[in-house]
């Protein structure tokens, strides 16, 4: 099959890359989509992921919220009785409340800076971060932090052991340094501590417990124990769940995920309409060719498979050149920025794919159609 | 005089509706046989390209049958006319439709490659062929890059290639200057033309008629004369 096309597919092949000027026309129109499609998806994928970045963080399987709550970072702070009434469900085997809060911290240097920061229960710890320097004990000394080592790092001064701060006119010192999993979206450094000495040290509400944390005796208790969480009024999500509805809440709720998709619409507008319209011209320059192919003998299908030789190869072409790009720059970007969140998924590529193909598709539709309009007889007139 | 290439009956061709309605081609019959050269010759608009279309498998007539080689063509299939054109006819157009961004060689390699022959094999025939119109030396430039009557015959060369019985040059000579028109001719005549051949030209160039087998002359959509054998029918 292949090898009997293997000819004319080569001339189809010919005629395309010899007209040099719309071959590469044609390229950057579809590079161009393909790039942009690529950069918008990524960036609002890797805004996505760091989006549930604490959700990742903390680990735990289940999260009790007020299901107001969107987004781990802007909690709801309960009343204690939701602790108390979910340590008592049959199948919980451990229950914990988790503090999130916000903080200013004036640094070494005399600058104030904005920081996470999260408060472990003070009995267990649960949803303690991994210590690449100090010990997890540390945490109960006076005045004690855990500082994280991702990309916000920098922004407080790169501290070390012993290294002192004041956090809203509290001392502070650093007694170790966390590795984490993945950083958060807002560019803010987080610090770990207890969650007695959170609330002491940050202003709150009357209620200090932002998420209880389940872990279940075993997976098949989850539903029962949401059932029960849900008769208290407020919500139990497993990690998956919370991680969905982070993202539902950014992708719907704050026109993020409609810029995204309108950004990502624009650019396949933008490289149909001159790969689609590139393509055209091509066909049309040179309708005569396929006419006289057609009339010393070439049958319909050999022409079809031609175009669809042309279109297919100049789409694939296109969109290698175009995820190249997107990754090459986003790959530069990231040795010069830390905290570059775009992210290339296989979902963004299947989905510019499947954009290219229906370029790549369109494109030869309209030139098929053309071609098997085309009347040798035209050809013998001249 | 060989056996009969190809026979058309009464062949009837209009193209439009109503009053913009033109009968291009009115009542044609005629034979063409093997090892002739046949000039079909008329003032312009007498329905030459018309009849060639028709006689060829390009256009259909709206009344009448073409016999090529004993097959009833206008009652074939689509696909079944575009290979009896591959295999059995060779064309030259008026103004050669050869591809710019195509090689000369590659351009004569056409039916080749369109009867599946190896791309490599169809290229080396394909630069005999070139050899046998003197432009071998010409193989590997662009055909736009080559003057008239050599781009002429690229087309010509392009035509045998496929080694056809029937060869068809419509006005082969029109854009030539009266030399180079005749060496063309003379050419065809006596290096393409053998007794298993059939060539068909259209013209109205009359300085080429000497070379003529036969010569059929049209007017108004009609076949107003046809001589075998004679030099001096106009
Ligand atoms: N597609 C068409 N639609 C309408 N009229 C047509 C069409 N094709 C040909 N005709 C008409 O048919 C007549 C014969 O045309 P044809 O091209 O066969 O003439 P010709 O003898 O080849 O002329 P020339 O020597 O100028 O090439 C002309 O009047 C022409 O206008
Ligand atoms: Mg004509």
């Amino acid at each position: 099959m292949i090898k009997q096309f293997r000819g004319i597919l080569k001339i189809a092949f010919k005629l395309l890359v010899n007209d040099k000027s719309k071959f590469i026309a044609l390229l950057v129109g579809i590079t161009f989509a393909v790039f942009l499609m690529i950069m918008m998806m990524s960036m609002f994928s890797g805004m996505l992921a760091r989006s549930a970045a604490p959700v990742f963080n903390i680990g735990a399987k289940i999260w009790v919220m007020d299901p107001a709550v969107n987004n781990a970072t802007s909690s709801i702070p309960m009343p204690d009785y939701v602790l108390s009434n979910a340590k008592s469900i049959n199948g919980v085997k451990y229950a914990v409340p988790i503090y999130f809060g916000n903080a200013l911290v004036k640094l070494k240097s005399g600058a104030y800076q904005a920081v996470n920061v999260v408060g472990l229960d003070d009995a267990t710890l649960f949803g303690r971060p991994e210590l690449i320097a100090g010990k997890i004990e540390d945490i109960y000394a006076e005045n004690a932090f855990f500082v994280v080592k991702d990309s916000e790092f920098r922004k407080l001064e790169s501290p070390s052991i012993g290294a002192q701060f004041e956090i809203n006119d509290h001392r502070g010192v650093i007694v170790g340094v966390a590795k984490v999993a993945s950083s958060g979206l807002f560019g803010v450094p987080t610090l770990y501590t207890t969650r007695h000495r959170a609330i002491t040290y940050i202003p709150t509400t009357r209620f200090t417990t932002s998420f209880v944390l389940i872990e279940p005796k075993r997976e098949s208790d989850i539903p029962f124990i949401q059932k029960q969480i849900k008769k208290l009024g407020y919500q139990a999500l497993t990690k998956a769940e919370f991680v969905e509805k982070i993202s539902d809440f950014y992708t719907y709720q704050t026109g993020m995920g409609m810029n995204v998709l309108m950004m990502t619409a624009i650019s396949f507008i933008v490289g149909l309409s001159i790969s689609g319209q590139t393509f055209y011209t091509f066909i049309l320059e040179n309708l005569e060719r396929f006419g006289a192919l057609k009339a010393i003998g070439a049958k319909s299908h050999e022409l079809i498979s031609m175009i669809l030789f042309q279109a297919s190869f100049t789409a694939l072409l296109g969109y290698g050149l175009g995820v190249g790009l997107a990754s090459g720059l986003m790959m530069l970007a990231r040795l010069r920025l830390p905290s570059y969140a775009s992210q290339v998924t296989y979902t963004n590529l299947t989905f510019a794919f499947v954009m290219v193909l229906i370029i790549a598709g369109v494109s030869s539709y309209i030139g098929v159609r053309k071609v098997l309009q085309i009347q040798p007889f035209d050809i013998f007139r001249g | 005089m060989g056996k009969v290439a190809i026979k058309a009956n009464g062949l009837v061709k209009w193209f439009g509706e109503g009053d913009t309605k033109t009968t291009a081609v009115k009542s044609v019959s005629f034979e063409a046989n093997f090892g002739e050269l046949l000039y079909i010759v008329g003032p312009s608009g007498s329905g030459k390209t018309t009849l060639l279309s028709m006689i060829s498998g390009v256009l259909k007539p709206n009344e009448g049958s073409v016999i090529v080689e004993g097959n009833d063509i206008w009652k074939m299939k689509s696909d079944e006319i575009a290979d009896l054109r591959l295999n059995k006819i060779g064309f030259v157009f008026q103004d050669y439709h050869l591809f710019p961004r195509l090689t000369t060689v590659e351009n004569v390699a056409i039916p080749l490659i369109l009867k599946k022959m190896d791309w490599d094999e169809s290229l080396s025939i394909s630069l005999d062929y070139l050899e046998i119109v003197g432009l071998q030396n010409r193989a590997q430039l662009q055909p736009f890059k080559l003057s008239g009557g050599e781009q002429q015959r690229v087309a010509i060369a392009r035509a045998i290639a496929g080694h056809p019985d029937i060869l068809i040059l419509d006005e082969p000579t029109a854009s030539l200057d009266g030399d180079t028109g005749r060496k063309i001719v003379e050419f065809v005549k006596t290096k393409i033309l053998n007794a298993d051949r059939c060539v068909i030209i259209v013209t109205h160039d009359s300085r080429i008629y000497e070379y003529a087998d036969s010569i059929m002359k049209m007017e108004d959509g009609k076949v107003i004369g046809f001589e075998r054998n004679s030099v001096n029918i106009i």
